[in-house]
């Protein structure tokens, strides 16, 4: 590893003492004796299997449920129903003001996406929960579904989540997230050259090696411990706390080592309805995603289409940029509402433009709720960005790494959202870039710098 | 539901145990013997997480009934340092940074001492050939290959 200490040499000391160097990772040494400890290590006399019965349709109604069959099948203990959770609709981050509550933790009247949990068996062993998960019966009327978000936009597609009432969210701005700055029309009247294109990509699974899940002790007083590989334990423990309105003194989340996360581990899918079955039963009770839920139940990056239109001028200079930046919540907001909106301060990308308007959408579908993963809402938005940036070099015959410097972000520079730009390095990383990938750019960009005038 | 005995040795100690017919030897391990280093991460043999040295073959132990293990020698990683010093897989992991949430790790250390004790001197090839059954979200292959080939070369020098 290398420190490359040239670059802000009058920004440093020379006293730094864990920058620069290789360290151990503090918790390896119980990974590689098997010593670490992961929520599943461990069983209690008693416990309980949690299986979900899932819908098998993208958007239907629930005629019936008819549990008589499986709950005469030998080992199972209760079925849970929507009747059984005492505040049923939640929505994540409602802890911070952002709603409206739009997903039942168990189907009630709808399913709006395959997958959808329904009712939850409990049994004394996972193949009881699972030859009774089979036995359950429900009726549905199979409604259309729109699985993409052109669909989902469609003037007359049907509505997904009435919750919202449209298949967007509404945020206090309107439809959609919007960032204004300078006039882009006029910056397109100006340019030497537009471009517009349009960017699609699909979800992709965080796939962690662990799958989700929580075991969940009943203490006898009724407080209860949950041991969870949650990523986010207060989103946890606050929602907990208002699905089964119990107090939080009364909910002791254990947290640890997470097999894995990249965001899959945000939402909060597992730990309100195992909590509640222990509750009920009595019982110790895990609910551990087999490997399929993990792959097709747990909630992916979402689906997103991106229209980029650039007004570029022969000398290289971006002088307009318009953004159409559509996220695919699936059937739920969970954490979309906020990717979107976070795409729309990043789009502009590390470059200083002077006319940007922007417009993201938090798009409702009948697909498996999208979420967090690393970098949600920026992370495609920079795919889309990067690839726009090489076809437009490639549109003026410019090389595309020269390109970037000429509008690369300066410190002082304003963003398209009103953040001076401060501490850049996006000019030294490319400087760096350009020598270890021996793409050579012309001397007057191996001499800018990312400071102010520089 | 019916019980059946299963008797074996694990990590060199004998253990012997009433399990329900039909259980893996994954479970039994970690819900009846307290060894927790084998990890479940898909229970239908595609990713190597549950990976254990059964009469000196790599095993799926989520594909491997307890009661086929009867009097067989079964070793995991929990019992590969010896009075507390590492094995020099284990250092190599770690000095190679061959592991980042850990969930990957025991099942990759296992198949790794099945090759090294086949195959003292692999090839880069043989190592990656060796690890196709086991999948790590986190590290990235390379160091987990590097550190393997670490190990090898510690053992050759030691034996030297
Ligand atoms: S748990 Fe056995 S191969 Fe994945
Ligand atoms: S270290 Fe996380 S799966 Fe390998």
């Amino acid at each position: 590893m290398k420190l490359a200490k040239d670059y802000f040499a009058d920004q440093r000391t020379e006293e730094l003492k864990e920058l620069g160097q290789g360290l151990q990772r503090s918790d390896v040494p119980g990974h590689v004796t098997g010593k670490t400890s992961y929520f599943a290590d461990r069983t209690f006399p008693g416990m309980l299997c949690l299986r979900m019965v899932r819908s098998p349709h993208h958007h239907a109604r629930i005629r019936s449920v008819d549990l008589s069959e499986a709950e005469r099948h030998p080992g199972v203990h209760r079925i849970l129903t929507h009747k059984d959770i005492p505040h049923n609709l939640y929505t994540i981050l409602i802890l911070i003001q952002v709603g409206p509550e739009d997903e039942h933790v168990l189907a009630e009247d709808k399913v709006r996406w395959k997958g959808e949990a329904v009712v939850a068996v409990l049994a004394d062993s996972e193949w009881a929960a699972n030859e009774a998960a089979a036995k359950v019966r429900i009726d549905y009327e199979v409604l259309p579904s729109v699985l993409d978000i052109d669909a989902a936009l469609a003037p007359d597609a049907p509505i997904v989540n009435e919750h919202h009432g449209q298949n967007h969210y509404m945020y206090d701005s309107g439809p959609s997230r919007k960032v204004r700055y300078g006039d882009v029309e006029k910056g397109f009247a100006e340019a030497d050259h537009i471009l517009e294109q349009t960017y699609y990509s699909s979800p992709i699974e965080q796939a962690p090696m662990e799958t989700t899940g929580c075991i969940v002790t009943p203490d006898g007083n009724d407080r209860f411990t949950c041991y969870t590989n949650t990523q986010a334990m207060f989103f946890t423990l606050d929602n907990t706390s208002i699905i089964l309105q119990m107090p939080g003194h009364k909910l002791h989340m254990v947290g640890g080592t997470v097999g894995g996360g990249f965001g899959g581990k945000v939402d909060v899918t597992v730990e309100p309805i195992a909590i509640l079955a222990a509750k009920l039963t009595g019982r110790p009770v895990s609910f551990i995603y087999s490997r399929y839920e993990e792959m097709q139940v747990s909630s992916p990056r979402a689906a997103e289409k991106i229209v980029l239109k650039d007004g570029v001028m022969n000398d290289g200079h971006i002088v307009a940029r318009q953004v159409w930046g559509y996220t695919d919540a699936g059937a739920y907001s969970r954490h979309s509402p906020y990717g979107a909106q976070k795409g729309a301060a990043h789009y502009p990308g590390p470059y200083t433009i002077p006319n940007v308007w922007v417009d993201t959408w938090c798009v409702y579908t009948n697909r498996t709720p999208s979420s967090a993963m690393r970098g949600f809402g920026v992370t495609i938005a920079d795919f889309a960005l990067e690839v726009q940036m090489d076809k437009l070099a490639r549109l003026i015959g410019m090389d595309p790494l020269e390109f970037r410097f000429i509008n690369a972000y300066r410190d002082g520079d304003m963003k398209a959202h009103r953040q001076p730009t401060t501490g850049a390095a996006l000019i030294e990383c490319m400087q760096e870039a350009s020598r270890v990938a021996s793409w050579p750019v012309a001397e007057k960009y191996m001499q800018m710098s990312s400071y102010k005038g520089g | 539901m019916a019980k059946v005995p299963v008797q074996f040795s694990l990590n060199g100690e004998e253990k012997a145990e009433f399990v329900d017919s039909g259980s893996t030897l994954l479970k039994v391990l970690r819900d009846k013997m307290g060894d927790t280093s084998p990890k479940g991460g898909c229970l239908q043999g595609t990713c190597g997480s549950c990976s254990v040295v059964v009469d000196g073959e790599l095993r799926l132990s989520c594909l491997t009934l307890a009661e086929t293990c009867d009097g067989a020698d079964i070793q995991t990683t929990a019992g590969l340092a010896s009075d507390g010093v590492l094995h020099p897989l284990q250092r190599a992991f770690m000095d190679e940074f061959a592991a980042q949430c850990g969930f990957c790790t025991p099942g990759m250390i296992m198949a790794a001492k099945v090759l090294l004790d086949a195959n003292p001197d692999p090839t880069r090839e043989d190592v990656i050939e060796a690890l196709s059954g086991n999948v790590c979200r986190c590290t990235g292959y390379e160091p987990i290959i590097r550190a393997v080939l670490t190990a090898a070369r510690s053992n050759s020098q030691n034996a030297a």
